[in-house]
């Protein structure tokens, strides 16, 4: 769908880096700025240690056996003063790691808990546009792999490379012409690490796309699994899964055969220069070409050992970042997603004399005075227009005036806007044009939490909670007691399969409810809307999967709901709406029939096709 | 668990042995590396003789070109092996779950197998290519290092008999305490998701109900329980480093101290010397390599658990020994059939007796819950039962090889999915040899033909995953096709007219009494008039037959019957 296509910016990599670095150093500046600075300590003492080896041949060991009676104590003192730098690189160790595990667990939490700030307060359509799976992956991959960068990536690298700094300055310092066949072996490692890596790095995309094929094929296939035992299918299935599961193999095996060498590789890398460094230095010192005496030859060799592990491991974690950096990406582009618009002023308050619904709209004056408005339920909708993305237009000028207890039909074939105009209501989409007013007020005036306050909806597809049964009809409304519950349960005729469960009320739902049928989670929804007490409600196919007896029996009690409010009707059953007070027949998004039952059956026009049979709602 | 994983190694168990092999050598030559270059050290250096310089400077180098041939090949072995491994296992366990019958089906939820098939694959992927690589690495350098040092001075050896043991103990000290703790963050990890996704998927509810800052605050606390162990397991596991770090330092001076200390008294040299730090660091960084990987495989431990779970859950409906091939007509009989799901204890249907014949129109009626879908799924066994016998075309149907049962009784399920591919693919599941001729066909007699003509590419029009393109009713229409192209001895509607408007279902119904007359069919629905001119309409309540009979025999004496009905009549005839 090209609507999914419309948010997708890419912004530069550098930005997001940029972006990302203030975030992290702007949050925890002094820590990070800690952990800084004890990863160069800990790198200056490692590379010194290696250098220690240089002075304690040619100063103590060298000159100690020269002498005729030893004296130890100034080996003594070295090596403890040695002793010193040792602990002092171990305490900067772990202050590093320790300061990067906290830090890493705190941003992880704070991007997270933004993350999901900022998603409650997005607009519908920002969830219609990206798919359930991305919007989730973002807070488990994306997290995770931006998390070990933080706390894992950026340290280590930071590590490498003053590593490599030291060691350099330290092999100069030695000898700068074994410090030269260093180099040319490092550009030779360059060249190693950089074919391996992007040959790596190139199948691993590949073997990423090709397992999102595998996981979409068993995701369709183990989904419809019992269709394809019912048609014994299962050969087929088989043996489209190996062809899959055979790209899959060769990506994967190749991917991880680059990725795997790296190390091996570079290990031995790192003996061809040890043995290299000895030849060249024999030979230079033997000859006498340079100075170069035993001590700095077993420094020199000690610190070619910590010269190609920092290579192998800037390049690793440089791509580990570059990962990372496409997860911060999305990241940021969901805290960057504009969020729905409010600038009601209107709020809903409890009536001082308890009169009408109990409730009053409390209108801020231009004089600064308050005005109260009794909230009845008087809906009218006045030149409407509307249309999910620019340009488009779903809902052509639609025109409705609903009076307060009035209960209102959307009748049409799937798809031609009748859910549409229901979500306009609670300002889940905002209207082009035209103004859709609440008991004379426009609805954009009235700040949108209280807005929502006012109606209770029950959807096609009923979403419940990982609580227990009560709790998820509590939701309706936080403070209803126990007997409230239980009341709207029974009206919703909820109460006797929930009599059944295990536990009752108390029984955990798991999961989305998947253990419950989708006629008994309807019910729940149902009930959910009655806790709600709402002076509007909108019923969404809210009784699609409930049978008929038993929708028989809860329409008894949602007659005796909806009497007193305002009440939008969504159903496919025609003969559930014939005693609405208004029918909208609803085509392409124009309103092309509006009456009652009687008014519209004498038209003869659609409405009496559809009712009498002759024409199908699909 | 092992053993059962192992079967999948199949035609890689020549790479599977061959990879560790490589690894042996490349850990040998690599230890003994560091041994000559002390030599070159002592003999060539100190003694300033150019030739033994050369001489074993050259041996080193091809050494060193050995083992990064052994070692570059030991990676390339070892992850073909993996991949081709990781291949098998997915293989197998794909055709395993194709066995399995609806009740194995049932045990496992969708989105489960589905992980499983996936992540915990890849995970014992990684798990494998390292057993048969860094597993094998780490103790051989530490076995051939240790054995190297105590060869170039035992004495100096010891000093790695006392550091050993103590980091040793370090490590597990740090891994005894983070693994649980890496245990709880994986669970409160699920919690954490679990919110997200019902936050996701039901955002509608929970703004028409104003709880985002409820569900914000559920989601801080339970972020906030994450962040809380992660830290303690992170910070644990960071003291690996410092720890580590401390030990090799201490090795380096005790061995600079001691060893020094012998060079001036003459019984080492100073070349011995520098090797002994290689093998200081060789043996500490194995150790620690160890423990990583120890770390590594307990992970993909669970995901080998979860692997094997379903590999080891044997299908429980199979083939018979000499099966009956051929279904010879459309009669059922069902004889004192109880069925219960094998956990739960109250029966789902309940000495249910039944006969129909051939060709005869069934209908079906009852409440959710009531058992219908249940009892027409035992017809092709979808499921067994669990006492009493069913009968098909005079055999129970036990006795009859599935495939062959399951195209003669051809079923439409409640929730029946289209496959994304083209609606003639997708039709041609029932009958992958169907003729355009057969297809069309039947595309008629479910109503079917009409519409799909009227998309833009008719038969040829992509279905996406799921059938989102089609809507519900043309979706059953679609599944009601192609469940007639098996040309079945029975056919099942299991309400799968349900959003299909009750002029188009009566040409259906009139479709399948003319053109499949010998047909068995068994409607199951809400709607009276959709089984009222049924040869037989059976009642259903709570798992048991209430009353068989025609329209007008139930019409007359079943009062739940005729409950139904007239409600489904006055909103029908409301004007």
């Amino acid at each position: 769908m090209d609507t999914k296509t419309v948010t997708k910016t890419t912004p530069k990599r550098s930005t997001t880096l940029m972006r990302l670095l203030k975030f992290v150093v702007g949050t925890y500046k002094a820590p990070f700025i800690m952990a800084v600075i004890a990863i160069i300590i800990s790198a200056a003492a490692a590379v010194e240690g290696s250098l220690f080896l240089q002075r304690l041949i040619d100063d103590y060991i060298v000159p100690l056996t020269k002498q005729k009676s030893p004296n130890f104590t100034p080996l003594l003192q070295a090596i403890l003063i040695m002793a010193a730098i040792y602990l002092v690189g171990v305490i900067a160790t772990f202050v590093f790691t320790q300061t990067m595990a906290i830090l890493g667990q705190r941003l992880q939490k704070k991007i997270r808990d933004d993350m999901f700030t900022h998603m409650q307060s997005l607009p519908i359509i920002y969830f219609d546009q990206n798919d359930y799976g991305d919007v989730m992956s973002r807070y488990t991959n994306d997290v995770d792999t931006l998390m070990q960068m933080i706390s894992q990536s950026i340290p280590q690298f930071l590590n490498s490379v003053f590593m490599l700094i030291f060691v350099i300055s330290g092999m100069i310092s030695l000898s700068p012409m074994l410090t030269l066949v260093t180099l040319v072996i490092f550009l030779l490692s360059i060249g190693i690490v950089r074919t391996l890596t992007t040959r790596s790095s190139h199948y691993f995309k590949e073997q990423q796309k090709q397992l999102g094929k595998v996981n979409g094929f068993v995701e369709e296939m183990l989904n419809g699994l019992k269709v394809v035992k019912v048609f014994s299918h299962e050969p087929a299935v088989k043996k489209e899964f190996d062809e899959y599961n055979d790209v899959y193999q060769y990506d994967s095996a190749k991917a991880n055969a680059y990725a795997t060498m790296l190390f091996p590789i570079m290990g031995n890398v790192g003996n061809v220069l040890y043995v290299l460094i000895a030849i060249f230095g024999g030979i230079v010192a033997i000859n006498g070409w340079s100075v170069l005496t035993l001590g700095s030859i077993a420094a020199f060799l000690q610190l070619s050992r910590s010269f190609s592990q920092p290579i192998s491991q800037i390049s690793q974690q440089l791509n580990s970042i570059v990962l990372a950096l496409a997860g911060a990406e999305r990241i940021f582009q969901l805290q960057d997603s504009p969020i729905e618009v409010d600038d009601g002023q209107v709020t809903i308050v409890p009536a001082a004399d308890g009169t009408g619904n109990n409730w009053n709209w409390q209108v801020p004056q231009t004089d600064g005075s308050v005005k109260q408005v009794p909230v009845e339920g008087r809906i009218v909708f006045d030149h409407v227009n509307f249309g999910y993305l620019p340009g488009q237009t779903v809902l052509h000028d639609i025109n409705v005036s609903v009076e307060p207890g009035q209960k209102v039909a959307l009748v049409g074939q799937t798809g031609a806007g009748k859910t549409t105009i229901s979500s306009m209501l609670n300002r889940f989409y905002e209207i082009n044009s035209g103004t859709i007013t609440y008991d004379g007020i426009d609805i954009r005036q009235i700040r949108k939490d209280d807005l929502r306050h006012s109606m209770a909806i029950v959807l096609q597809s009923t979403n419940l909670f990982s609580t227990s049964v009560r709790e998820n009809i509590r939701y309706g409304r936080l403070s209803a007691t126990d007997d409230e519950v239980e009341k709207a349960a029974e009206l919703a005729h909820a109460e006797d399969f929930i009599n059944d469960l295990s536990q009752g009320y108390a029984t955990q739902i798991d999961g989305d409810g998947s253990d419950l049928s989708q006629g008994q989670r309807q019910l729940l929804a149902i009930a959910r809307a009655n806790v709600a007490d709402t002076p509007v409600m909108i019923l969404d196919e809210a009784t699609s999967s409930i049978d008929t007896r038993t929708e028989r029996m809860v329409q008894a009690g949602m007659d005796n709901l909806m009497k007193g409010r305002t009440t939008f009707v969504i159903a496919h059953r025609l003969s559930t709406i014939a005693n609405s007070d208004l029918i909208l027949v609803i085509d392409h998004g124009h309103i092309i029939e509006q009456g009652n039952h009687q008014q519209l059956i004498a038209k003869h026009g659609e409405y009496y096709q559809l009712y009498t049979g002759k024409k199908s709602l699909n | 668990m092992i053993r059962t994983l192992m079967r999948s190694i199949r035609q890689y168990r020549k790479l599977s042995i061959l990879a560790p092999t490589l690894v042996i050598i490349e850990c040998a030559i690599e230890t003994f590396i560091p041994f000559i270059m002390g030599n070159i050290i002592d003999n060539g250096l100190m003694k300033s003789n150019l030739n033994y310089i050369i001489h074993y400077g050259l041996i080193l180098l091809l050494m060193a070109i050995v083992s990064l041939i052994c070692g570059g090949a030991a990676s390339w072995t070892a992850a073909h092996a993996g991949a081709g491994f990781a291949t098998n296992l997915r293989h197998d366990l794909f055709y395993h779950i194709q066995e399995f019958s609806f009740a194995n089906i049932d045990h496992f939820s969708g989105s489960s197998l589905v992980t499983r098939l996936t992540t915990d694959i890849t995970n014992v992927q990684n798990a494998y290519q390292m057993i048969i690589r860094m597993a094998v690495r780490a103790p051989m350098v530490l076995i051939f290092s240790v054995i190297m040092a105590f060869n170039v001075s035992s004495q100096l050896a010891l000093i790695f008999a006392i550091l050993v043991p103590i980091l040793g103990v370090i490590l597990a000290v740090i891994l005894h305490f983070g693994r649980p703790l890496f245990r709880q963050v994986f669970r409160r990890y699920d919690t954490l998701n679990r919110v997200v996704r019902e936050n996701v998927r039901g955002i509608r509810v929970v703004k028409t109900y104003v709880r985002e800052g409820e569900e914000i605050n559920k989601f801080k606390k339970s972020s906030k329980s994450i962040a809380d162990v992660f830290t303690k397991a992170q910070r644990i596991m960071s003291l690996n480093a410092p720890a580590m770090q401390l030990v090799i330092n201490a090795s380096l001076l005790l061995l600079s101290w001691f060893g020094a200390q012998m060079i001036v008294g003459g019984t080492f040299q100073t070349g011995q010397l520098v090797s002994m730090y290689s093998y200081s660091n060789s043996i500490l960084f194995s150790l620690n390599m160890l423990a990583m990987i120890f770390t590594q495989l307990s992970i993909s431990q669970a995901s080998g658990d979860r692997i094997v779970e379903v590999l080891r859950d044997q299908p429980t409906i199979i083939d018979p020994k000499n099966p009956i091939e051929k279904v010879d007509n459309g009669d059922i009989e069902f004889q004192n059939v109880n069925y219960s799901f094998a956990e739960s204890r109250h029966p789902i249907l309940n000495n249910v007796n039944l006969n129909i014949k051939s060709g005869q129109v069934i209908g079906i009626i009852g409440e959710t819950g009531s058992g219908k879908s249940s009892l027409v799924q035992l017809i092709p066994r979808l499921y067994d039962v669990s006492h009493g016998k069913i009968s098909v075309a005079g055999h129970n149907v036990r006795h009859y090889d599935l495939t062959a049962l399951r195209d003669n009784v051809a079923m439409v399920l409640q929730n029946s999915v289209l496959f994304s591919g083209t609606i003639a693919e997708n039709l041609r599941w029932g009958n992958p040899d169907a003729t355009d001729e057969q297809m069309i066909r039947a595309a008629k007699i479910a109503q079917a033909d009409d519409f799909i003509n009227e998309f833009e590419d008719g038969y040829n029009t992509h279905v996406e995953q799921g059938g989102n393109n089609v809507s519900g009713g043309q979706q059953q229409r679609l599944t009601i096709a192609r469940a007639l192209l098996k040309n079945p001895k029975i056919l099942i509607l299991d309400d799968s007219t349900s959003a299909v408007d009750t002029h188009t279902e009566q040409q259906i119904r009139q479709g399948l009494r003319e053109d499949l007359p010998d047909t068995t069919k068994i409607i199951i629905s809400q709607r009276i008039v959709s089984i009222q001119d049924a040869d037989q309409i059976i009642v259903m309540d709570h798992g048991s037959i209430q009353d068989v009979g025609t329209h007008d025999e139930l019409v007359q004496r079943n009062q739940m019957y005729k409950e139904i009905y007239d409600y489904q009549q006055k909103a029908g005839e409301d004007n």
